[in-house]
């Protein structure tokens, strides 16, 4: 994509040392995220997800490699406040994410009065109504609540609510889902689709299910032990999956299509493998296709 | 059906409050034959879970089982057994395997301990016969026997519930109750281990009760599925009649919810 992306990783390297050991959370990984889109980045636990997203939100340095924000590198002392109003994150726990003392509207006015601090209470108190009417909950009966007296899936959407209430460029969501009932979960889906197009929001959508990923995403990245081992446009690389982890993943994913017992893909047969060699450090990179790379798998 | 494994009849649970009662379960009932893999889904609250531990009688105040309710194993009536009856139920007729079963262990005993406790206090193993019997055990869930000697933070989140499920199997239980015994866990790893079930079921000849939010692993994996909704059970099936023809409202919403790799994306059709 040509237009410059909002935000950016560079290489970027993140290494974990404990005791003499050392996990290699992220290794030289690039990705863009540009307005308007949503990029899905997709593993297992310890895939090094969550630590793609605390470098964005620059909860951690990276060792190496840099963070771009409208094309420029971001500085270490850098404006934090100015960038946190740009990039905002939706967390996975609905439960642990709001403070149970505050109120909804608590929440909804701290973020304005940090980052918008000429807003009088009148024009706080409208703005936080306004973003709680954008999630489809109804300000006059949400904004007096605590969190306790709210569904996980509302409580999502609370969460939400308080990301845009800065009017950022960049959401990052960090399995924004995965906590809350499956009846709910596509309608967070859904709300997050509908504000990417009508805020030309950048998402970065973290998750370990590929199908909603797919639901959601134009691009998708597969991670597995800190490097990216496949990405691509959403279609082609789940259309056309080349890396052995990839296929792995879709292999396992519940279909209700294909029962037990009857005949295994070939990469269940192959797990140990692929998890071993997938894991090993691979720095070549091989465009398999007008826009899908992968870093093949040593072998 | 005919000479059901389980056969749960007009069961009614009420979790009894201060001035009104929960209704968990209203009136449901349904039979698991031998053998069978039955599935039961629904959302958070429908009161799955508290089936579940009254089938063997876990279930602890304020969770009351009301009159009329009927949970027959085996021919037995489980909710007229005592104590000492019960100690017979439980493990050796029917197991189960919790959902944070990975947590389930205690840390401070090593996995050999562990299986000794079970097989002591059921049917008064000695040590070094436990622990052939526990390696046995373990390699049904392709767990080394030196694994043994470990403590339960000394392997994976997945390997410690294989563990449990091996554990789960030490006495030959009839019944398996799993209650989403793989949400904690990645894909992979959940499909390592419901298809190592899956075989075991066809080589050992147990039933599953397995209890999941997440339909299409309940259709890829069972032979029948009931599915609940605020405390009823609203529809019981074969796996794929439910998947393929729905017939309650209920069950249809469960399946357009639910976002798959061949289905319609956001924004496409009616899902948004």
């Amino acid at each position: 994509m040509s237009e410059t992306p909002i935000l950016a990783l560079e290489g970027v390297s993140k290494t974990f040392h404990r005791g003499g050991s050392a996990v290699h959370a992220a290794r030289a990984v690039s990705f863009a995220l540009h307005p308007g889109r949503t990029l899905a980045l997709v593993g297992e636990s310890g895939s090094g997800k969550t630590t793609a997203a605390r470098l964005i939100m620059r909860e951690y340095r990276p060792d190496s490699g840099q963070l771009l924000f409208r094309g420029a590198a971001v500085e270490a002392a850098g404006d934090l406040r100015a960038y946190r109003s740009a990039v905002q994150m939706v967390f996975q726990d609905p439960f642990s994410s709001l403070n149970p003392v505050h109120t909804i509207r608590q929440h909804l006015e701290r973020p304005l009065r940090l980052h918008q601090p000429n807003l009088g209470a009148a024009e706080r108190k409208a703005a936080a109504a306004e973003v709680l009417a954008r999630v489809q909950l109804d300000p006059a009966l949400i904004l007096p609540k605590y969190p306790h007296e709210l569904s996980g899936g509302q409580r999502q959407r609370i969460s939400i609510a308080r990301a845009l209430a800065v009017n950022p460029e960049v959401i990052v969501a960090d399995e924004p889902t995965s906590m809350l009932d499956v009846s709910v979960r596509l309608g967070i889906l859904n709300l997050l689709n509908d504000m990417k197009r009508q805020m030309r929001l950048a998402v970065l959508y973290i998750t370990h299910d590929i199908a909603t990923a797919r639901y959601v995403a134009e691009e998708i990245m597969v991670m597995y032990a800190g490097q990216i081992v496949e990405w691509g446009e959403t279609d082609r690389v789940l259309g056309n999956p080349q890396h052995p982890y990839t296929r792995l993943l879709l292999s396992a994913v519940p279909d209700p299509d294909r029962r037990f017992g009857d005949a295994r893909p070939a990469e269940l047969e192959q797990i140990e493998t692929i998890r071993r060699q997938s894991a090993l450090e691979q720095t070549e990179i091989r465009e398999v296709a007008p826009g899908h790379f992968i870093r093949p798998m040593p072998v | 059906m005919s000479d059901p494994l389980l056969s749960i009849r007009n069961l009614s649970i009420d979790y009894v409050g201060a001035t009104s009662d929960f209704h968990a379960v209203k009136n449901v009932s349904f039979d698991i034959a031998r053998g069978e893999f039955f599935g039961l889904a629904g959302e958070s609250g429908c009161g799955k879970s508290t089936i579940a531990f009254a089938i063997s009688r876990l279930h602890r105040p304020p969770a009351i089982i009301r009159k009329g309710s009927q949970i027959v194993l085996d021919g037995r009536d489980v909710l007229t057994l005592d104590d000492a009856e019960l100690r017979q139920l439980r493990w050796r007729e029917v197991a189960m395997v919790f959902q944070s079963a990975m947590n389930s262990l205690n840390p401070v005993l090593t996995i050999e301990d562990q299986f000794h406790d079970v097989l002591k206090t059921h049917t008064g193993m000695s040590r070094s016969a436990a622990r052939a019997r526990a390696a046995e055990l373990l390699a049904l869930v392709d767990i080394a026997a030196d694994r043994l000697s470990a403590y339960p933070h000394q392997l994976s989140g997945g390997m410690r519930q294989r563990v449990v499920i091996a554990m789960c199997l030490a006495l030959n239980p009839k019944l398996l109750i799993m209650d989403e015994p793989t949400t904690a866990l990645d894909v992979v790893v959940q499909r390592e281990i419901l298809e190592r079930i899956h075989k075991l079921r066809q080589e050992l000849g147990f039933a599953v009760l397995f209890i999941t939010h997440d339909l299409a692993l309940m259709v890829q994996v069972s032979d029948r599925i009931g599915i609940m909704l605020e405390g009823e059970l609203v529809e019981v099936n074969d796996a794929q009649a439910i998947y393929r023809s729905p017939q309650h409202d209920y069950t249809r919403k469960l399946w357009a919810s639910m976002p798959r790799l061949g289905g319609e994306r956001a924004g496409e059709g009616a899902a948004s």
